[in-house]
């Protein structure tokens, strides 16, 4: 049911890229646990400007877990402790009367912190530019049922799919490896037969890129599966790592 | 080269130098359990695996492979804490499906290496080097009195309970890294993925048991 | 041009909207055969600015850039992949007709018009049709995981206000996979430097130079500079205005003020009143609410929408004494499936909010707020097992779940109409060109397609029709004429004054420091918005509307407090400027509701029903697409009349009874 509760955040306040960031303690009274942790942020921000003072920036846009464009690391969890679910759908009946909530945001050297808790995942997009798609253009195609596709396999793509592309893994990685989106791309077009014609050059193309750009090595801890909201199975990893092995083991 | 350039490459390198050492080990294990069943057959093998060039050149290619798993962890690592930037988490907490070894594997390897240097002292040091190089000293024994040479290194409880110790950092550094081996490789998917954890802890519950019967056994025995 | 008039007492045809000669079926073909064509190396000289990443945008500039224009894209999200195509839930339409069941592209064509209630423009519909199997082939190619048969070949679902199964899928996230195959295709692009991104960027102003699109001007977001960039054709394709209303499914950053910029440059601004009221959506749990949240239209494949029957179990409901699951069937009155028997719970979007409303407001409504009626799933889980339903739709009962707190596979979920999508936008003609020159509109930003209200599915074929077939070859019958034309030096007099205008529109709004937070006003709005301006409209109310939302923009202009500095990112002054547009766009929408004296699809006058309390529409006055053009600030926009010719369909009342 619901009823109201007090909280003490804790949060991450940076006012650029280059300035050294530091905790800012705020109170927020009388918080609906129906309403979202972000809804939570922006009464904290109302009351901020109601002060006369700056509101904490964050990222966030579609707000139903979809978008990717949600970040914070809220109590030593990306998106929350909650299993499967993006900082916009966590709610705040998953907090208790009189919490302190520790939020901070993605730290990762591939992702700079822009502003408080808004960090540059560009380098996700990068890697997508290296090579994260099937190089057809528009027009002159044929039907879509030309070739058919296992219900497994397209099952399978599907899931890998799912990636929002929020930053997630990586933040979660001890070692700031960005492998489950990397993977979840490459395995999801390895298992089509659309994709499966460049498969080999894209694994190549994106892993190169995504060292390229500074992300760590991939130790397989699971950390990042265990804290994916999309729930991106680390079996695409092995599957990366196929696909990307053969691939040179060809050459 | 993309064994060095790319993180694959470098973890391919961790994952097949992390293989060949877990099968010798499980052949170390192997030969070890012998000294409990029969210590002649022991002695024997302890004579045979002396100072041919054969054994010399398994040593070192089981050293090249040691130094390479080694100076790539380092290597991983280093980049690893630089991927993660300069700022740490305030609060970090795990979700429980991570491993803790998982998250571990430099310090249990530390653990294991540490020990290890012990364990080259006591035995290989004593055994084969000396042999080898033909130098006696003090304590050191002949190849084919191998099961008495354990039998009184193990008189000594402390010995036993040290060995023990190190056992288990290296049964927590196997079970991370016999999956995790396989996972680099690709050989894993969904369905096999709780069964090469599975597989991974009963190889590693396996090679260690083998190991620290011969500890448990003198300690009992004594 | 060849239109047949209709007998129709709509004055002048005062807008041509340049629809080619021939019959409807060969319209489109016809106009590609005798287009004008860009030469490839000409390409190369030619830029295109696309504003927009989302289905249309994104699509729109990998397609542009695949044929060799220079193609300049903007977004105001940090990644293109997170334009708010990306929630789209249910599907995407096409007349395959692989299910066998009777499709074709005329019915898909008769269905989107019928589904507008005659209120879209014929032949750009049967355009959309024709080019909508061509979307499925193209995604497919590019990887999107549609969902499968057994026999490897593509499901189907069906969707509100059709007959057929023709809804394509990829389980509750079509919109994300297609527009991340659009996301994909853009990629590749800008890998090979076709494309130059721009994400975190604000379309502040249109430039135009001698009658023609020339340039924007965009905020960099992150550092708070204004920047200014030419190109030889401007392509809008920003979404829709729903955030007006505060509250809607609608992402936080959604906005209208691209179109309204451009609306202020001379692009006429159509049919503002037709929006779309979404039926699934969860209700509004309190005042802290920062958005609704939509539940799938294809979940009524599956579900069934019912209230009690009796007003004392709806009490008791509500006050907490009674559970759903206490009711038994004969006390419960499943509305849709006893009004409209033919199509049941699968009635077009416009007819299954207004029946929502209808019963809460007379008292039968569910949850705390009374504001809420069921959609039940405990015969399809009966029927099917928990399990086809949790493969269905497992994504879209997790996402319920966590909002509510409720596993819906027990207890029916609560839901209630929210704004969601709007027909409504910038004019434009056959070729998307809005009645700027070189100035072009794609996607939900347009008025085109939907007439007065959207079919499910239909958004995500629209989207993707405009930006993979329709403009890359519309725009270059206005291109081929620019070839002459050298890329202009953005310090041209007209780019100064755009980037000057913002400059002091900016100052303006950041020296007001008054003590409303923009949210708060905006919140002001979208309660009046929803109150008259919403499901159920009048005369009065939207005359009150016009009043209220005075109000509204003098508190905006004399109170708005904005912290920060320009010069920097400013993520309130962002949400100001963005609101300062939404109180025109609401401006607009009353005034054009009030000026349309009927009820038609989205639109509904609460004078002009049936006495079934059915939408009734009154073609003799009315059948014309309503097209506002800006004549200053402070001024009234002047009304133009695009004529709607009915020629090869015959306009009835809509009847989704038998």
């Amino acid at each position: 049911m619901e009823k109201n509760i007090n909280v003490t955040l804790k949060i991450w306040r940076q006012a650029g890229p280059k300035v050294k960031g530091e905790f800012e303690i705020y109170k927020l009274d009388n918080v609906s646990t129906d309403s979202s942790f972000l809804e939570m942020l922006d009464m904290l921000n109302e009351k901020l400007i109601h002060a006369r003072k700056e509101p904490i920036a964050f990222d966030h846009d579609c707000r139903e877990g979809i978008c990717g464009m949600c970040s914070l690391y809220i109590n030593g969890h990306p998106h929350g402790l909650d299993g499967e679910t993006t900082t916009c759908q966590l709610h705040m009946r998953r907090f208790h009367d009189g919490q302190t909530i520790t939020i901070e945001p993605w730290r990762s050297a591939a992702f700079p912190v822009i502003k408080d808790l808004m960090v540059d995942r560009g380098a996700y997009d990068k890697i997508i530019q290296a090579g994260g798609y099937v190089s057809v253009n528009t027009g002159g195609i044929p039907d879509g049922n030309a070739i058919p596709i296992s219900k497994l396999a397209a099952d399978e793509a599907m899931d890998a799919a799912s990636c929002i592309g929020c930053g997630a893994c990586a933040a979660a990685c001890k070692n700031g490896s960005a492998m489950l989106f990397v993977a979840a791309k490459v395995s999801q077009l390895a298992l089509l037969p659309q994709g499966k014609i460049e498969a080999a050059a894209r694994a190549k193309a994106m892993v190169a890129k995504m060292d390229e750009l500074g992300f760590g090595n991939c130790t397989n801890t699971q950390a990042c599966e265990a804290e994916c909201p999309k729930g991106i199975s680390i079996s695409h990893i092995a599957r990366l790592n196929r696909e990307f092995l053969s691939a040179k083991f060809k050459d | 080269m993309w064994l060095i350039d790319s993180s694959i490459g470098r973890k391919l390198i961790m994952s097949i130098t992390g293989v060949f050492l877990v099968l010798f080990l499980l052949f170390h294990s192997c030969m070890n359990i012998v000294v409990i069943i029969s210590p002649e057959g022991y002695n024997a093998i302890c004579a045979f695996l002396g100072a041919n060039w054969y054994a010399v050149a398994g040593t070192a290619v089981l050293a090249g492979g040691f130094i390479v798993h080694i100076l790539y962890a380092l290597y991983l690592t280093y980049q690893n804490m630089r991927a993660r930037g300069n700022v740490r988490y305030a609060v970090s907490k795990n979700q429980k499906v991570v491993d803790w070894s998982s998250q571990n594997m430099l310090v249990l390897g530390t653990i294991v290496f540490g020990f290890l240097a012990l364990h080259l002292y006591n035995f290989w040091f004593k055994m084969q080097f000396v042999e080898l190089s033909g130098i006696h000293t003090g304590g050191s024994f002949e190849p084919g009195q191998g099961a008495e040479f354990v039998k009184q290194l193990f008189s000594n409880p402390i010995y036993c309970v040290v060995y023990i110790v190190w056992l288990a950092a290296l049964w927590f550094h196997l079970t991370h890294g016999v999956w995790s081996a396989l996972q680099t490789v690709g050989l894993n998917n969904k369905t096999w993925l709780p069964r090469v954890k599975v597989i991974s802890n009963i190889i590693s519950t396996i090679v260690i048991l083998m190991f620290m019967a011969i500890p448990v056994y003198y300690l009992i025995g004594c | 041009m060849a239109k047949k008039q209709e007998s129709t007492t709509v004055d002048a045809t005062k807008i041509d909207a340049r629809i080619p000669e021939g019959p409807l079926a060969e319209k489109w073909s016809n106009y590609k055969a005798h287009q004008k064509l860009v030469n490839p190396s000409n390409k190369r000289r030619l830029d295109v600015i696309v504003v927009g990443t989302g289905l249309a945008g994104a699509s729109a500039a990998a397609s542009l850039a695949e044929l060799g224009f220079n193609v300049l894209n903007f977004c105001i999200q940090d990644s293109p992949r997170r334009a708010h195509s990306i929630a789209a839930q249910g599907g995407i339409n096409a007349a395959k007709n692989y299910q066998n069941d009777g499709d074709s592209v005329y019915r898909l064509f008769y269905d989107t018009i019928k589904g507008g209630d005659y209120r879209a423009r014929e032949a750009n519909v049967y355009r959309l049709a024709e080019v909508s199997n061509g979307i499925i082939d193209q995604c497919v190619a590019q990887g999107v995981p549609f969902a499968r048969e057994y026999g490897g070949l593509l499901d189907n679902r069906s969707f509100g206000g059709a007959q057929v199964s023709r809804t394509f899928y990829a389980k509750g996230q079509t919109g994300q996979q297609l527009l991340l195959g659009a996301y994909s295709a853009l990629s590749r692009q800008v890998g090979k430097g076709a494309v130059k991104l721009y994400s975190r960027y604000e379309m502040l102003d249109v430039v135009v130079i001698d009658g023609r699109a020339r340039g924007i001007i965009a905020r960099n977001l992150v550092s708070g500079k204004i920047e200014r960039f030419f190109a030889h054709a401007v392509v809008i394709g920003t979404g829709g205005y729903g955030n007006t209303f505060f509250l809607s499914t609608n992402a936080m950053g959604s906005n209208g003020s691209a179109a309204v910029q451009i609306y202020k440059k001379g692009a006429y601004f159509a049919n503002p009143a037709y929006a779309q009221i979404h039926p699934t959506c969860i209700p509004v749990h309190g005042e802290s609410q920062s958005k609704l949240t939509l539940m799938s239209e294809s979940l009524r494949n599956d579900g069934r929408i019912w209230v009690p029957k009796k007003k004392e179990d709806a009490e008791a409901i509500r006050a907490g004494k009674k559970k759903a699951t206490d009711l038994s069937e004969d006390e419960r009155d499943y509305y849709l499936e006893r009004r409209y028997p033919a199509f049941g719970n699968l009635v077009p979007r416009d007819v299954a909010s207004r029946a929502a409303k209808e019963r809460c407001d007379a008292g039968f409504g569910v949850g705390n707020t009374g504001l809420a009626v069921y959609l039940d799933f405990s015969t399809s889980i009966n029927r099917l097992g928990e399990n086809t339903i949790r493969e269905r739709y497992g994504n879209l009962f997790q996402m319920y779940e966590k909002i509510v707190d409720e596993n819906p596979y027990n207890t029916p979920m609560m839901i209630y109409p929210a704004i969601h999508y709007t027909m409504g936008g910038i004019w434009v003609d056959y070729e998307l060109q809005t009645s700027i020159k070189g100035l072009f509109c794609i996607g939900e930003a347009n008025f085109s397609d939907h007439g007065a209200n959207r079919l499910g599915a239909s958004a995500l074929m629209q989207g993707l029709a405009d930006g993979y077939f329709v403009l890359p070859y519309t725009i270059q019958n206005y291109l081929a004429d620019q070839i002459q034309v050298p890329r202009l030096s953005t310090d041209l007099p007209e780019f100064s004054e755009a980037e000057k205008a913002i400059h002091t529109k900016i100052e303006k709004i950041m020296k007001i420091q008054g003590d409303k937070s923009v949210d708060s006003i905006h919140r002001e709005l979208g309660l009046i918005m929803w109150d008259f301006v919403g499901m159920g409209r009048n005369k009065a109310g939207l005359e009150t509307a016009l009043e209220k939302i005075k109000a509204v923009r003098h508190e905006f202009w004399t109170k708005v407090y904005v912290p920060g500095v320009n010069a920097d990112m400013n993520v309130e002054l962002e949400k100001a400027l963005r609101l300062a547009d939404f109180i025109e766009i609401g401006e607009l929408m009353a005034r054009d509701a009030l000026m349309r004296e009927e009820s038609c699809g989205g639109h509904f006058r609460e004078e002009y029903q049936t006495p079934e309390g059915e939408a009734l529409r009154n073609d003799e006055e009315f059948s014309f697409a309503s097209c506002w053009k800006f004549t200053g600030e402070g001024n009234e926009p002047e009304l133009l009349k695009e004529a709607l010719d009915y020629e090869f369909i015959h306009r009835q009342q809509r009847n989704y009874k038998a």
